[in-house]
Formats: structure tokens, sequence, C-alpha cells
């Protein structure tokens, strides 16, 4: 067993049965679920708008690279500046140089998952560089040393009363504060921040090829801050988050308020399309967008798996999906968790040290199901299993385990053999062990239902 | 009507009493069962764990045993669901629209609901008891509505919904076996939400789900039973 596989077991183990973490992770998800459900009564149709959806996505990734060259063109008419990075190096590197060319000590920077996947912050700070977390939930990740726990809300796993002991630890304010009280307490401290910082770096929920813009989604005005504020911005995303219009965010942008949030629409929707111009008096004076590959071109690649390019990062599949409900973000070891994450990372990553997550799934389709653009996740998930028994990922001892099934249920006889007293003794041989403590297995009948039917006269 | 019987391997091995229950059932709704004793399985393991080589022959004995024209019942969604959206993957050189196979496959409830529209079977069956949305029968047969006007004819019986009643029992085939923290994790739950109802029974469609939730009922001396559809729509007649 891999390394990373090993690590997940053992932490799978652990989570599970904190009955602390269960009780946390189920009030957040509870509400988010109740959220959800409220948010989608604006669709009259979900079904349907789910499809043309996910047709406008199919569009946009089978024409890839037309409307990624559109972008950058209609970008740099506007004054903006596209930086394509094959992987993480060159994304730093691009990075790392616009900071050096601005003596930049100072960075705001919003929600990310693609700087998590970077390691952005690690790698700046190494240099010497501030780097302010100004998402609420990012903020207090970065205070507590943590990666974020879910796509969409990274502090999902702590509680109000976590939050007030991590501030009165980190920040020496007193250890009861209220929500409203610590919200102000961060607030403070950003707004200080926005001021002083020479680079402002973002997400980007949709890039958008006609107009040369990027949309930015947020509750809580600091992206808007991070990419105004500053005299220079940095957005940096995936290449798969393309959309070939500004019109498609009519229906792009309630459906990923609603799947992430529970909202019609979130509280700010901006697009930005460039630096300042001449006659504009708010706005950065430089503007670049980094598009980076790191290995999504191999998710492309191949058509079974292409449809994964598709996701606009609500994590709905993560709040529905019973197993990170149980595990939580962090024991995924992965920059993305959830269904989504078992299907992406052993493409972005070494697929040998990865393939383990797409076992990690009951094949529920609980994720297949709310996809806001249809993704069909647990197929991908199949077809991630199957990859790794091509490439010989799996066990020898499954290996012959599955040929003998196949010799057993090919031939009638061997169904019906040994007994089912020998079959119980065989499988609890095989299972005990990994069945566990907490189950006890099933009993074989003394003879299959074949075998009691066979001599009947209505049998054909 | 005529229909095939097929018998998913849970059943035939370890519950046979659930397959001729669902031949009494059957036959009490006006069929004549027939069923073809060289059937094994429907394949969905081997597919499952990523063995599409192993599970192909499995599959194509399985379209072998049922290529007659009537309309194949299972008394599980799991294997319904399976055949009806992977063959066509399994088997992209063979045209399976031409194959009617998919298209006369059925899960027991929805057999009976949709195609006979019976939805009494004038059980009796006393007891509380909630339903478990199997996740094969649920989400690839789209199967929500039938187990429940049947189970609600059911006399004596008193149906109380549980908030997580769609929620996975953790079992998953492999999954079971090489995560079992998660997979007994996601069982607990389950059956604690049916405890928290105060019910007798879990009832479902798949076996398979039974047999998982109940492992972890008999190993915690749970007071509460899991039972198949197909027993409960078999008693008190």
């Amino acid at each position: 067993m891999k390394r990373k596989q090993t690590e997940f077991l053992l932490a799978s183990g652990r989570k599970v049965f904190d009955l602390d973490h269960r009780k946390k992770l189920n009030f957040a998800l509870k509400q988010a679920d109740a959220a959800y459900k409220k948010g989608k009564q604006q669709f009259s149709d979900l079904e349907t708008t789910k499809k043309i959806a996910k047709n406008i996505k199919w569009q946009a990734i089978e024409n890839l690279h037309t409307y990624l060259e559109a972008f950058e063109t209609n970008f740099n008419r506007n004054g903006g500046r596209v930086i394509w990075a094959e992987d993480t190096q060159q994304a730093l590197d691009a990075i790392l140089n616009v900071c050096r060319k601005n003596e930049a000590k100072s960075i705001v920077k919003s929600k990310s998952i693609v700087t998590e996947e970077i390691h952005l912050n690690q790698f700046l700070t190494k240099h010497h560089i501030e780097i302010l977390e100004t998402d609420l939930g990012e903020y207090i990740q970065q205070l507590d040393g943590e990666a974020p726990y879910h796509i969409v809300a990274p502090s999902l796993h702590k509680s109000k009363e976590d939050v007030a002991q991590l501030f009165h630890e980190k920040l020496n304010v007193p250890p009861d504060l209220s929500p409203e009280e610590l919200t102000l307490v961060a607030r403070n401290i950003l707004r200080k921040k926005y001021a002083a910082a020479e680079i402002g770096i973002t997400g980007i929920n949709f890039i958008l090829a006609d107009i040369g813009g990027i949309a930015i989604t947020e509750n809580e005005g600091n992206a808007w801050l991070s990419a105004s504020a500053p005299k220079i911005h940095i957005a940096i995303t995936g290449i798969e988050k393309i959309l070939p219009s500004v019109h498609d965010l009519n229906l792009f942008w309630p459906l990923l308020a609603t799947h992430g949030s529970g909202q019609r629409t979130t509280v700010y929707n901006s697009i930005y399309t460039g630096p300042k111009k001449q006659d504009e008096t708010d706005g950065p004076e430089e503007m670049y967008v980094i598009l980076l590959d790191n290995r999504r071109s191999h998710l492309l690649a191949d058509p079974a798996a292409r449809e994964s390019l598709y996701c606009i990062r609500c994590g709905a599949c993560l709040n529905v999906c019973p197993v990170y409900k149980n595990i939580g973000g962090h024991t995924y070891g992965t920059t993305y968790s959830g269904p989504i994450g078992a299907v992406i990372s052993p493409y972005l990553n070494d697929a040998a040290e990865y393939q383990h997550l797409s076992f990690a799934s009951s094949l529920c389709g609980a994720c297949t199901e709310v996809c806001p653009v249809h993704i069909n996740l647990h197929n991908l998930l199949l077809n991630n299993r199957r990859n790794a028994v091509e490439q010989n990922l799996i066990s020898a001892s499954e290996q012959i385990g599955w040929k003998i099934w196949k010799k057993i249920n090919q031939h009638r006889l061997l169904m019906n053999w040994p007994g089912g007293a020998t079959k119980t003794f065989l499988v609890g041989k095989l299972f005990r062990q990994h069945w566990g403590i907490r189950r006890i297995l099933p009993e074989f009948t003394h003879k299959t239902f074949n075998q009691f039917t066979k001599n009947k006269p209505d049998s054909k | 009507m005529k229909v095939q019987l097929f018998v998913p391997c849970f059943i035939d091995q370890i519950y046979p009493q659930t397959a001729l229950n669902t031949i009494k059932v059957l036959e009490k709704a006006g069929c004549e069962v027939s069923y073809n004793p060289n059937q094994t399985c429907c394949g969905q393991p081997a597919y499952n764990a990523g063995y599409w080589d192993e599970c192909r022959p499995v599959a194509r004995k399985f379209l072998d045993d049922f290529n007659a024209p009537e309309y194949i019942v299972a008394p599980g969604g799991s294997c319904v669901g399976f055949v009806r959206n992977h063959y066509d993957k399994l088997f992209p050189d063979k045209n399976m629209s031409q194959n009617t196979t998919q298209k006369r496959m059925y899960e027991l409830t929805e057999f009976l609901t949709e195609i006979l529209h019976i939805d009494n079977m004038g059980a009796s069956f006393p007891g509380t008891a909630t339903y478990h949305d199997a996740c094969g029968a649920l989400r690839e047969c789209g199967i929500k509505a039938p187990p429940r006007a049947l189970l609600t004819n059911v006399q004596g019986l008193e149906l109380i919904e549980t908030d997580d009643c769609e929620v996975c029992c953790g079992f998953g085939g492999t999954f079971a076996v090489k995560y079992e923290f998660i997979s007994s994790g996601m069982a607990e739950q389950k059956v604690q939400h049916a405890q928290k109802k105060g019910v007798e029974y879990i009832i479902s469609t798949d076996h398979s789900c039974l047999l998982h939730l109940d492992g972890y009922i008999k190993k915690h001396l749970i007071p509460i039973k899991t039972a198949h559809i197909a027993d409960v729509l078999a008693s008190g007649w």
C-alpha cells in the first residue's frame, strides 16, 4: 500500500469516529443543505438549467484553445496581460517576477483554491513577501496555519467557539467574542492591509472569452478590495474556468451561488476587464491574468475524464458526499477534496499516489445528482478505478481474487459449491480483518436459492 | 403476464427466502414466473472494482441467460440500475439499443406499480418501520415513490421517514472492506437515525444495504431488524 493511501486510511479512521468533528461537520453541512434546498427554488426547472449549463461548458472545453486565445486577444486589447503557466513553478516564478519588478513587500489575497494548489503563500513567505488572506474563512485558516477544509467554506470544521479561541490566542483579543465581534477584529486588521499592499491577488470564477474579462463571485467584498485597492492586480486560475461569453453569466452566476452557498446570487459579483484606463479614477495600474495548466491538459486529453473540467468549484458535491461528511477535507491529503477531488487528483498528480481516493466512495451518486453542470462524478470515479486496474496499481492478491470471481460467476455449479458453512468460513478468513470490529459478517445459507429451486417443476 | 426472475447474488447466497417471497408476490400479482437456473450475476461487483475485463464475460452470460422477450424482474435496484445504465459502456461495440434486455429489466416494486399498476399487495406486517432509499434504486433507477406506495398499503405497518432516508448506508461493495472505518461510520449513523425515530424495522429494496446495516445492528445488539421489501409484501397472506 502506498504511503498516501496508508495515511488516508489511518486519518479516515480517526476522523470518522471523532464525534466532536462529526457534530461540527454535520451542523455546518445541514445548514448548507437547508440553504441549498431553499436557494434552488429560484429555478423553475433546475434539471433543464443544468443541462444547458453542461452544454455551454462542453462547448467551452471542446474548443478550449480557441476561447482561451480569444480571451487573451481581448484582454490584451483592454490593456491587461495574460501569463500562460504550464505548471506550478512557472506560475510561482511569474508572480515573483511581478513582485520583484515592483519591489512588493506586502500582498493581499482573496479566496483562490488555485493558489493553494501551487502553495503560493509558502513560496512568497520564503521570499520574504507578506501575503495575507482577506476572505474571513481563509484568514481564520491562515491564522491557524491550516489549509482550507472545503473549496467554498475554508473553515467549515471550526465552531464559533473554536474561532473565538483562535483569535484570542493569535490576536490577543478577549476569548469570548461573538461572531460579529470577531468579524470586526478581522476587518480592522484587513482594512489597513488593503491600503498598504502593493499587489492584490485574486482567484477567478469565470474567464470571459468574448469581452476579455474575468468574473469574481464573493460575499465579503474582500476580492473587490484586493483587486482594486493595490496598484497591481494578479488574478490566477485554471484554464478550465473558461466561458464563451459574458452572457453565460446569466446562467452561471445563479447556478454557482445556489450550489455554493444556497444564495440566489452572491452579494458581490464583479467583472474585471483590465487595468484602470486613462479617463478612469479607480482600479489597478497593471492587471495580469495567469492561466494555469498544471496537468489539466491530462484531463482534457482523456475523453473519458474530460467532463471533470466543466467543474465550477461550487463545492456542492462535497456537501452531499457521505464520505466527505465523515472524514472532512484534510483527510484527503489533496488540494481538491470530496468527489471532484477524488476524480481529478490522480490526473493532476502522480496517479499511483492518488488512485486510492477513487475507491474511497460507496458510489452512492449523490454528487452526480447535485452537480450544477451535470458532471457524472460517480461514473468518473468508476473510470478512475478502471484506469488503476489497467495501470496495474492494484495489489496482486486482489487481481487474483477477481479472476476467481469471474470463473465462479461463469459457471452456475461453482456458485452452488461448496456449501454454506464452507463459504461462511472462507469469506470470514478473507474479509474478517477488513470488515473490522464494528460489524459482523453475514452467514451463507446451507443451500443457495438456485439449489432450493432447481428441482421445482416451475423452473425452466 | 410472463416474467423472468433474476435473483441478485446476495439473495441467492444469503437470503434465499427473499427470492421465494418475490415469486410469491409476483404470482399473486398475476404473473407467471420463470427462473433460468443457469443465471449467476449481473457482473456489477467486478465492474465497480475497476475490473471491466473480468466483468464482461459475466455480463455477457447475463445477456445470454435473459435473452427471452419477457420482462426481467429482480428484488434489488442495484443490479437493475447496473444493467440499465452501464452495459452500454461495457459493450461499446455491441449495439445495445438493439438489445432489449436493459429496457425489459425492472426492480420488483417499480414493476408492480409502474407496469402492473398494483400498489396494494394485501400484505400485513405489524410494526413501525423506516424506508431506506438504496442508492442503486434511488439514483440509478429513480425509484422513490413505488416502495412507499406499496408499504403505505401494508396493514399494521406504520411508515416513519427519517431525514437521511436518501443517505447511503455505507456498503458500496469493495468500499466496505477497503475503507471499513468510513463504511462502518456511515452504517452507524444510518442506524442511529432510525433508532432516534424509534422504529422496529429498516425496510429497503436491496439486501446489500440491509446486510450491511444488519451487520452493524447485530454487533451492537440494537433492537432494530432489517427487512427486505419483498419479505414485507409477502407477509400476512
